[in-house]
């Protein structure tokens, strides 16, 4: 589903990641965790293929950063949603907007879009908010329309970098709730976070642990070379 | 363009005020290229014939003329007649040419050519097969003025394609910076269409249609004050004729193309910065 077989990557002779070798199987929910600079939003951007491999291989369900054509992008971007750390809501889109604008942008029929942005919404428990503008929701609510925006073209994948960095405890632990609720449904999610408390929290979710572009801990680990 | 007017409204200007210079060029152009034809169709091959000769012998010759395939027609000016038209064109002279004993001037036939043949070319061709006959004594085409006029025709349109293409880099340049501006100011929301996978198409479109409808608002803008100097010159300073429609037509289609070249080559260019791969 999800491969990174031996992988390196340098960014101006700098190593940031050191043979990374990483499986994430379907409808699986992972915690990417490490100090900064460990290499964890290399991973997610590296199975974004927003970056490719110095060497070795990503494979994201069909696509492989071997072979993968500028062409491609779009489609496998639209496998593989995406959350930031600091939302990246369009400030003058409201919440409803937002997410139209990813469906609209990815070639929904617009009669379609209406219904869709409701659905989403009302997914992320935030349909009654769907005409506020960005400035004036919480940042927890912010995030939910972030991940609505991307759960929008229907991806198999939910990567979310530090989705919970800018929220208090209690906004993480409802932003979590929603990862969960979406996992449920099938969907494989890659989290990167240094929260600890919220991966001590959740014993049951596979950890994945970096340092110095290194894995140092996964408990499914397996040697590439 | 509704994110930077201000921008946006000087590229127009900026493009029209370049196509407009083009355009005044297109106004002098067409009108030296028609004053060019009036001067063409007045080159007329002239063979003065040696005193003497059996008028009949001429017209039969006249006739073999005028079947050329670059001859219109051909007039035959008898001794006399040249010298009543002498005297018509040149009164001044008038007591001079009535006192004359023997009449100088010689017959000739005056030789039009056909509008395709008012060429350097052709005329040579025909002044070298009247020169042939015997009765002719000399041949006289202006050939000078004949080059003269082409080689003006030549430098004028050399000197519009120049200009032309001097306008066409700046306006490029210009539409480019526009079309950047434009991208920076949507940066955000492109990175985002790119994360949720909207197609390079999608994302191009937009900004190619500005470079469109830029370059075709400055192609309009450039016909306006185009059409306002002409109104002008021709109220105040000399009678001017308007360029043919098509002209018009192929400037607003060239400057749409333009703009559109333009923000091609700019999206290209910044798209590719705002993804890393």
């Amino acid at each position: 589903m999800i491969q990174l077989r031996g992988v390196h990557k340098s960014y101006g002779g700098v190593q940031v990641l050191n043979n990374v070798s990483i499986h994430v199987r379907k409808g699986e929910i992972v915690f990417l965790t490490g100090p900064s600079g460990a290499g964890k939003t290399t991973v997610l951007r590296l199975v974004h293929m927003q970056t490719l491999p110095t060497s070795g291989e990503v494979r994201v369900s069909k696509f492989s950063s071997k072979r993968i054509k500028r062409k491609d992008l779009p489609e496998l971007r639209r496998r593989a949603g995406f959350v930031f750390q600091d939302f990246r809501l369009l400030e003058n889109l409201t919440a409803a907007e937002n997410v139209a604008f990813a469906l609209e942008c990815t070639g929904t029929p617009r009669a379609k879009v209406g219904p869709r942005v409701q659905k989403l919404l009302g997914q992320v428990g935030l349909a009654a908010r769907a005409r506020s503008y960005p400035r004036e929701l919480s940042g927890g609510e912010q995030q939910r329309v972030a991940v609505a925006r991307a759960l929008a073209t229907e991806p198999f994948v939910l990567l979310a970098d530090e989705p919970t960095g800018n929220l208090d405890s209690r906004a993480s632990a409802g932003v979590f709730d929603l990862f969960r609720s979406i996992n449920a449904s099938g969907m494989s999610i890659i989290m990167a976070t240094h929260d600890a408390d919220l991966i001590r929290r959740h014993p049951e979710v596979r950890v994945i642990e970096l340092e110095h572009g290194t894995v140092v801990f996964d408990p499914f680990a397996k040697t590439d070379s | 363009m509704r994110r930077a007017p201000l921008l946006s409204g000087l590229s127009i200007a900026s493009i029209g005020v370049s196509l407009f210079i083009i355009g005044l060029f297109g106004v002098a152009a067409h009108n030296v290229d028609q004053a060019l034809s009036g001067a063409e169709s007045r080159v007329e091959v002239v063979a003065y014939l040696r005193d003497g000769v059996d008028e009949e012998l001429v017209g039969l010759a006249g006739a073999e003329v005028e079947g050329y395939p670059e001859v219109e027609s051909v007039t035959y000016i008898s001794k006399v007649e040249a010298l009543f038209r002498a005297s018509r064109e040149l009164p001044e002279f008038s007591d001079v040419f009535s006192d004359l004993e023997v009449n100088p001037l010689p017959a000739s036939l005056v030789v039009q050519l056909q509008n395709r043949s008012r060429t350097p070319a052709d005329a040579e061709r025909v002044a070298a097969r009247l020169a042939g006959y015997g009765f002719v004594e000399e041949v006289r085409y202006g050939r000078e003025w004949v080059d003269r006029l082409y080689r003006i025709r030549r430098v004028v349109g050399g000197g519009v394609l120049l200009l032309g293409a001097s306008f066409a880099l700046g306006a490029i340049l210009l539409i480019g910076i526009a079309v950047r501006m434009a991208i920076l100011a949507r940066r955000e929301g492109i990175a985002i269409m790119k994360t949720v996978g909207a197609t390079e198409a999608y994302i191009r479109r937009p900004f190619l249609a500005e470079g469109l409808f830029t370059g075709l608002l400055g192609g309009g803008v450039a016909v306006l004050l185009t059409w306002g100097a002409y109104r002008t010159i021709n109220a105040t300073l000399l009678p001017l004729e308007w360029v043919p429609v098509w002209w018009v037509a192929i400037g607003l289609l060239g400057a749409a193309l333009l703009g559109m070249l333009a923000a091609t080559r700019a999206v290209r260019r910044e798209l590719k910065k705002i993804d890393v791969f």
